[in-house]
């Protein structure tokens, strides 16, 4: 008698009809999982129409992608994937389930692990096959991201976790073949108490600086609001967006949705600025995971150098002019 | 919400016919963290140090109990809001600063059967604790903490007591029997309706939490706030704390600052920038 290989599910996400790139990170650390103990990739997309080619998920590893297809999903519909999933998860009985943590997997993926009677670890960073038991070794940031707690799921089923956008890289494409199904969930999966009204897209430029790889983000050492116009520019020269420590958010000189922070949103772009920010452990937790970390800080002793590749060490409204001359005259060279 | 017409005697013997409506009931879970601002990092070690760390409430929390107190004013018939949360028995503290800021009344939720609990775990317990003193028409909480930070115990309650439910929120109203949200996510504004009774898990951006006033301080002093056990909520101990959870922590290591700036003052801050020009041109961000 075979044993069945080992089924690892990956939930993808598909916003306003497009596969978003979390899902193909996801299908990558999946295959990786999977390959250390002989397992199978599942997919699992929920969509009303797919405007991209899902074969892209089987290039990053992917045996076999599930495709549940039906109106209520033009927008996020908490409900009705909730159940779908837990109906797949039933009928498929994955080992493992992988999820974006983004607010659509926040959401449903705490409720399906309720339903399935099983554990979830949110916001990994690092996950592994444990040698011997065969178990998934779930590695997430506590407390503020000062410590690291590795947990497992021994008894039950699935072993649930949720992983940040860019925590895992893309896979480079490979040529791999699987298959594209389309399962059909009971209707009683699409009956959904909630009721979507509509959807209001962030205007260009106020779009989320976590999908930036630039982010530029201002504290208490800007003195005064005025002083974001320096900020702004600096990020416009590099593509990037306006983010903000928690005082200067709770002071109103910018909007809550540039907060990073504990308290606000976790960025990882591959250049952050922390400019007149001191480094308070609730700032920290939101940006340490950043690529290159450059601080602009009058004070040497401040904490924000300790996480910093490069320190600029002065007046910020000396330090900002000059480095954004020097940008302007680099971008225009060009 | 509503309740039929009902009859008022009006003293001179006539009698009026008035819409009457009952109180709203909400419940709001929340949760006693230790406060972030008081903590520091150990330069050496790069660990966090907490101790003689002073224990608040939630932050996001604080804004569901908001959101529950401006339905006191705003909904027909009131609101009468209880507070619930599991801890140890210090979390006393906890509700009593929501009742100070105005809730009705508290629930601690404390037992040395649920120490350990991960989210399922507590998710259960909580679930078990809004049957026991519901039913509620809205169930409110944080969007999440900010020790855990998972934000997983409101969804579970909900799907445990199989209400609808929502996340994310930033704004809400309550009409005819049902709640219309708008959450705050990735690409923009996701607008949702609900029916009630519902759970909703809501963000800072939602409301400006109130200072506890006199009054409230006074009142909270007196109330009586009932503890409940594992036996309470009819709970085997096989279903609590670490035994009825789902996830084992099997290590815990501590990564120290990895980063070693560069360090430029303003004599080489030419120099410093120059470097950082190099930088930003490896990346393909100029």
């Amino acid at each position: 008698m075979s044993i069945p290989a080992k089924e690892f599910f990956v939930l993808g996400e598909v916003r306003h009809g497009r596969i978003h790139s979390v899902s193909c990170e996801l299908a990558g650390k999946a295959r990786e999982l999977a390959d250390s103990v002989g397992g199978t990739v599942s997919v699992v997309l929920f969509c009303d129409e797919l405007r991209d080619d899902p074969e892209t998920l089987v290039k990053r590893g992917a045996d076999r992608v599930l495709i549940v297809q039906h109106p209520t999903f033009a927008l996020y519909d908490q409900e009705a994937e909730i159940r779908s999933l837990a109906h797949l998860a039933r009928r498929y009985e994955p080992e493992v389930l992988l999820a974006p943590a983004t607010t659509s997997g926040r959401t449903t993926l705490p409720a399906v692990a309720a339903l399935l009677e099983t554990g979830l670890t949110a916001d990994c960073t690092g996950l592994e096959m444990e040698p011997g038991s065969g178990l998934l070794l779930q590695t997430r940031p506590a407390i503020g991201g000062n410590v690291m707690a590795t947990i497992k799921t021994p008894d039950r089923r699935p072993q649930m976790a949720t992983v940040r956008p860019r925590t895992f890289r893309v896979p480079p494409e490979a040529e791999r073949s699987g298959r594209v199904e389309y399962p059909a969930p009971p209707p009683s999966c699409f009956q959904s108490r909630v009721q979507n009204i509509g959807f209001e897209r962030a205007q260009e430029g106020e779009s989320d600086i976590q999908d930036r790889d630039v982010v530029v983000s201002g504290g208490k050492g800007l003195k005064r609001p005025e002083t974001f116009r320096l900020l702004e520019e600096l990020a416009a020269l590099l593509g990037g967006g306006v983010g903000a420590s928690r005082p200067v958010v709770e002071a109103k000189w910018i909007g809550y949705s540039h907060q990073v922070g504990l308290s606000g949103k976790v960025v990882a772009p591959k250049i952050y600025f922390a400019v007149g920010i001191s480094g308070a452990v609730q700032h920290l937790a939101g940006m340490q995971t950043a690529g290159l970390v450059v601080a602009v800080n009058r004070d040497p002793e401040a904490s924000i150098f300790r996480v910093a590749d490069i320190g600029l060490c002065g007046d910020l409204f000396e330090v900002l002019p000059r480095l954004n001359e020097r940008l302007r005259a680099e971008v225009k060279g060009r | 919400m509503g309740g039929g017409p009902v009859l008022v005697w009006k003293g001179d013997g006539a009698v009026e016919e008035r819409t009457e409506r009952k109180p709203m009931r909400i419940a709001v879970l929340i949760k006693q963290v230790p406060d972030s601002d008081d903590v520091r990092m150990d330069p050496e070690t790069g660990t966090m140090v907490r101790e003689g760390v002073g224990a608040i409430v939630n932050p996001l929390d604080l804004n569901a109990l908001q959101a529950a107190l401006d339905l006191k004013n705003d909904a027909p018939g009131g609101a009468e809001v209880t507070v619930i949360t599991m801890g140890p028995p210090k979390a006393h503290e906890a509700l009593r600063e929501c009742i100070s800021m105005g809730a009705d009344g508290g629930g601690l939720l404390s037992d040395r059967a649920f120490a350990g609990s991960d989210t399922w775990a507590t998710a259960r317990a909580l679930a078990k604790a809004v049957e026991k003193t519901g039913p509620y028409d809205l169930v409110l909480a944080g969007e999440k903490a900010t020790d855990g930070e998972t934000g997983q115990v409101g969804p579970e309650v909900a799907v445990l007591l199989d209400l609808p439910f929502t996340t994310y929120v930033v704004r809400m109203e309550l009409a005819d029997g049902t709640a219309t949200v708008r959450r705050m996510v990735e690409e923009g504004v996701h607008i949702q309706r609900l029916p009630l009774p519902c759970m909703i898990t809501v963000l800072h951006a939602l409301n400006e939490p109130s200072m506890p006033t006199l009054a409230g301080k006074k009142r909270a002093r007196r109330i009586d706030i009932p503890v409940l056990g594992a036996s309470d909520l009819s709970m085997a101990p096989e279903e609590t704390g670490l035994r009825g959870s789902a996830t084992r922590v099997v290590r815990i290591s501590y990564p120290t600052v990895s980063r070693k700036a560069d360090m430029y003052d303003e004599k080489s801050l030419d120099q410093g920038i120059e470097r950082l020009v190099e930088l930003l041109r490896d990346q393909a961000v100029i």
